[in-house]
């Protein structure tokens, strides 16, 4: 029941609320900071400010899938299942941050680029990695066995992890290969505020991941130890079943 | 035996089985033939447009006839029991791996065989070509080797069949690019060092998807 201990021996998780506290701020700051300090982009408008919440989300994304990739290999070599609860948790936060960077990066798209989908590589990965970790979701939740359910999606988010780089090669080529006019707006010169900007945004994007993270793996260590309380329960009552017989 | 041995006894205990049932085999092909139909009809392929289409067809035909028959290679094992009786042979992992892998890339190899004349009869390209047959081999190599790991999860799933072409597609986004465009480079009468980068990729691909695969797969068949 250490678990158990754990999770209700303290009152406040203190960690956790200083996170939540830190990213409420932060992320009001990158959103001051968006709307009011940016300067308004000379060629697309205002419309440019959802790259700030574009690049911070896809980032998040990213980051979060290699931390996914990192606990499956903690979890490979030691078998302990919080690496395996760090690795689902990161996923899902992962796909959360990966789905607002596809629907940001095709809502900037069509002002920008007169079409919602335009093929773009670094938005086609995202959406290929969407893809990916959609499978995993998939893959977990088609799992009876808790063991069993771990080491198979590790070694897939291992797998699916490795592809990655290989696929924003192979679209990044594939696009070279069949230029595209439409992705012409690449080279968007950044003043520094529109530098500073964009880092605030990546710092409370951040902190929001790590805040969210830890949230869902106390949930999940939460339902573990519910899970044991239920056995328990169930051995006692049939426990007291056969005694009275 | 050494480990090569013990890999091919594998692959010919697989050969045996499948002379004895034909199911893989005659399952891919028939579907292939019936997917080439399928596309020619959907995409309405004659003349250049049919040229133009053929790698991205041929393509797709191999990667969903590939999905059949590694379900239906590893579902095999499951069924019969089969599997236990490798888990219990004194034999490494990694040798079943490839034991597996190779048996289903000869599978698909001999589907591939046969569709590449049908191929380039129905559409009127030339596909016998010695730089195509390099590229298939690539291509079918990395999508074998990634898709016989999978395979081995998903018939533990609850979903089992339906669960490989979710897991495997996404992963084999890379090498189908690469063997696409490679292919459509060679149709186009270009030569094998024109797509000599959508090659190395191919190659590199490879390499890593046996590397991880054989290291992972210890873990997914483990009792």
């Amino acid at each position: 029941m250490r678990m158990y201990e754990h999770t209700n021996s303290r009152m406040y998780d203190w960690l956790g609320i200083v996170l939540a506290g830190l990213s409420a701020i932060a992320v009001l700051v990158a959103l001051g900071m968006v709307f009011l300090y940016a300067p308004r982009e000379a060629t697309m408008g205002d419309v440019q400010r959802i790259f700030y919440f574009h690049v911070a989300s896809a980032w998040v994304g990213f980051f979060a899938f290699f931390v996914t990739f990192v606990a499956g290999i903690g979890y490979l070599v030691q078998g302990k299942r919080r690496w395996d609860i760090l690795a689902l948790s990161s996923v899902e936060i992962g796909l959360t941050f990966i789905t607002m960077a596809v629907v940001t990066g095709s809502l900037w798209a069509k002002p920008a680029w007169g079409a919602y989908w335009t093929w773009e590589p670094r938005l086609t990965i995202s959406a290929v990695q969407l893809l990916i970790y959609v499978a995993y979701g998939m893959l977990r939740s088609a799992i009876e066995s808790p063991e069993q359910k771990a080491r198979f999606a590790t070694v897939y988010g291992i797998v699916a992890f490795v592809t990655v780089p290989l696929s924003w090669f192979a679209i990044r080529w594939w696009r070279t290969i069949h230029p595209d006019i439409m992705t012409g707006g690449e080279g968007m010169a950044m003043t520094p505020r529109m530098v500073q900007t964009l880092l605030a945004s990546i710092a409370a994007f951040t902190l929001l991941y790590a805040t969210l993270l830890r949230q869902r793996v106390h949930l999940e260590r939460a339902a573990d130890a519910l899970a044991r309380l239920q056995l328990r329960a169930e051995d006692e009552k049939a426990l007291k079943v056969s005694e009275n017989l | 035996m050494n480990f090569i041995r013990k890999v091919f006894a594998i692959v010919a205990k697989d050969i045996a089985a499948e002379l004895h049932t034909r199911e893989m085999i005659s399952a891919m092909l028939v579907f292939s033939v019936l997917a080439m139909f399928i596309f020619s009809f959907a995409l309405d392929l004659r003349g250049a447009m049919a040229r133009a289409a053929a790698p991205g067809v041929l393509w797709a035909t191999i990667a969903f006839a590939g999905t059949l028959g590694l379900s239906r290679s590893l579902a095999r094992e499951q069924q019969s029991g089969c599997i236990d009786g490798l888990m219990l042979a004194p034999v490494d992992r990694s040798a079943i791996y490839f034991g597996k892998a190779i048996g289903n890339l000869i599978f698909m190899g001999i589907v591939e065989i046969v569709l590449l004349p049908l191929f380039s009869a129905l559409f009127n390209v030339s596909l016998l070509r010695l730089g195509v047959l390099l590229v298939m081999a690539l291509g079918t190599v990395g999508y074998g080797a990634v898709g016989t790991l999978l395979a081995a999860i998903a018939v533990n799933t609850r979903a089992r069949e339906v669960m490989l072409p979710v897991l495997l597609l996404p992963l084999a986004i890379p090498a189908l690019i690469a063997a696409v465009q490679a292919t459509g480079g060679l149709v186009e009468g270009g030569t094998l060092a024109d797509v000599g980068g959508w090659t190395r990729l191919l190659v590199v691909y490879d390499l890593v998807i046996v590397a991880v695969s054989m290291l992972t797969f210890e873990y997914v068949v483990e009792e």
